[in-house]
């Protein structure tokens, strides 16, 4: 990519950045008729891509993952799949569930910390570092025994300050910008930020192709893109804050079918 | 993540350049914008380039615009990866078929994007892959046919420029 | 090893034209990338991609960095006889996958 053309996106994008703070007001949350996934404002070509398994290059993530849930790992020799079985049965629905409350933290984890979780202590092998290719391939897989149910969060009264403190920061203006996320994806979500049309940003194709990594991502990565976006101090991988954020937009999109592994631009 | 980590960085210099252009250079000194443009110069392909390549693949040959159908959506969400199918109205028989198929462009860093050979066999010509560009431009598709005749077809891509992209820090 | 994931239909009709998918891991690096201290990014492609049929070639596609990451190819071919159809993808770095699969003619 050239660096003009970058120069000219991000200069667009700052311009109407700014014009956008200038004139939102207070908002609310879209109510729950109007939710849906961003798959309803991609191009043609970038639907086909992924509702084709044979063309959506997420699947490769996908393989990758079937591979590592047969492959025994650790010093307790152990595969996934010598707990867990046939993921087609035991990882239904979990996806659409995360992230959910771990009593040994006192506090909620992520499907990522949870493959994690696993690895450690009953593999007993190193954690996967977050974002690596072999940790997305795992999530990815696990992803696709829910792909099509419902965003399911658990009701569970544990999660909820961490609920709360989810919504707290998407409500909260970050950064140089000084933008919520509220702001972009619950007021003015559907119109154009420069080539963009906004997303309610729902985390329901996690982890997703994303045309611009040229690569499968996790769902923290979106949220630190976001975080650069604005000009805000992006939190570690792993961070109890992104957590607390992705379940607070798993509750937000709650009923929405599970796509993984999406494509997005 | 290496690569994005130190293209990101690249690109923040780019946009302190570009900030720097706008209030009359005063932010970034002057030999900082001179590095950047000769950097971009060296690797823009341009239309000539791109003429070139199509003489070197039809050689003495004319090339006829007909016969070729390029499929590629008007306007692109992503450069990184923009759908393309190339179809040719050939009865593909021993006789009469499609040798090559070749697409290039005007405006990546370098004017070719795949070659592909086939015969008989493929029973249509009928191909598809994705492809990178760097910017809105004309991508040109080039049959080459078993009786040595050259037929293209050529297509405007608007490439959409995305407001949210990865790490500009 | 790089993952390959092909689409071709497991049986055919005798002359019927069918459709071939392919789609396999590579990062594509351009060579055209310069990291912070203005050195370029090698170029790590693939460069070429062939098919043959019981053998025989019958589609072969030379690739340039304009060609995305993870390449997508589909082409067409006529269902002939059962066996195998075979796939090869070369490239920079000693690149080199190698991936086969049966149809089965009816």
């Amino acid at each position: 990519m050239s660096a003009n053309r970058k120069r000219t996106r991000w200069l667009a994008a700052a311009a109407v950045l700014l014009v956008l703070a200038a004139v939102v007001s207070a908002h609310a949350e879209i109510p729950l008729a109007e939710r849906r996934s961003s798959y309803a404002d991609l191009a043609p070509e970038t639907k086909a891509m992924q509702d084709d398994d044979t063309s959506n290059p997420g699947m490769l993530a996908v393989l990758d993952g079937e591979a590592l849930w047969k492959t025994k790992a650790g010093n307790a020799g152990r595969a996934c799949a010598d707990c867990h079985a046939d993921a087609r049965v035991s990882m239904k629905g979990v996806a659409a569930r995360y992230p959910a409350f771990e009593p040994a933290l006192s506090r909620p984890v992520n499907l990522e910390q949870r493959i994690n979780i696993c690895r450690t202590e009953r593999q007993q092998a190193q954690p996967f570092a977050y974002e690596s290719k072999d940790l997305l391939a795992l999530t990815a897989f696990v992803g696709l025994q829910s792909r099509g149910l419902p965003i399911a969060p658990p009701a569970d009264a544990r999660l909820r300050p961490f609920l709360d403190a989810g919504r707290e920061t998407f409500n909260r203006r970050l950064g140089q910008l000084n933008l919520s996320c509220g702001q972009c994806h619950d007021d003015n979500w559907g119109k154009r930020l420069v080539g963009n049309i906004i997303p309610q940003a729902h985390p329901n194709g996690y982890p997703l192709y994303r045309l611009e990594w040229q690569s499968i991502g996790s769902l923290q990565r979106r949220l630190r893109n976001c975080m650069i976006g604005l000009r805000a101090e992006p939190y570690e991988y792993g961070a109890p804050e992104y957590v607390s954020l992705e379940l607070y937009l798993m509750w937000r999109a709650r009923g929405l079918p599970v796509e993984t592994p999406a494509v997005r631009p | 993540m290496t690569d994005k980590r130190t293209e990101n960085l690249a690109t923040r210099r780019d946009i302190l350049a570009s900030a720097g252009s706008l209030v009359g250079g005063g932010l970034v000194s002057g030999l900082g914008l001179a590095t950047i443009s000769v950097a971009q110069a060296q690797v823009q392909s341009t239309p000539a380039a791109m003429a070139l390549a199509i003489r070197k693949i039809a050689g003495e040959a004319t090339v006829t615009p007909g016969k070729v159908k390029l499929d590629l959506p008007p306007l692109s969400e992503n450069g990184n990866s923009v759908s393309l199918t190339v179809s040719v109205d050939s009865p593909m028989t021993p006789a009469n078929h499609v040798k090559a198929i070749h697409v290039v462009t005007e405006k990546n860093p370098q004017p070719y994007v795949i070659s592909v050979r086939l015969g008989p066999r493929a029973g249509q010509a009928n191909i598809s892959t994705r492809m990178r560009l760097s910017d809105t431009q004309i991508v040109v598709a080039i049959a080459e046919m078993s009786d040595g005749s050259f037929w293209s077809d050529t297509r405007t891509v608007i490439v959409t420029l995305g407001a949210c992209l990865e790490d500009l820090i | 090893m790089a993952r390959a994931l092909i689409n071709v239909p497991a049986k055919a009709k005798r002359g019927e034209i069918i459709t071939i998918k392919t789609l396999i891991s590579h990062v594509m690096e351009t060579g055209f990338r310069h990291n912070q201290i203005g050195v370029k990014i090698p170029r790590d492609i693939i460069t070429s991609f062939a098919c043959t049929y019981n053998g025989e070639e019958i589609f072969q596609a030379d690739l340039y960095p304009a060609i995305t990451a993870n390449p997508f190819i589909a082409f067409t071919t006529i269902a002939t006889e059962s066996g195998t159809i075979a796939f090869t993808w070369r490239g920079d770095n000693g690149f080199s996958v190698a991936e086969s699969v049966n149809i089965t003619i009816e």
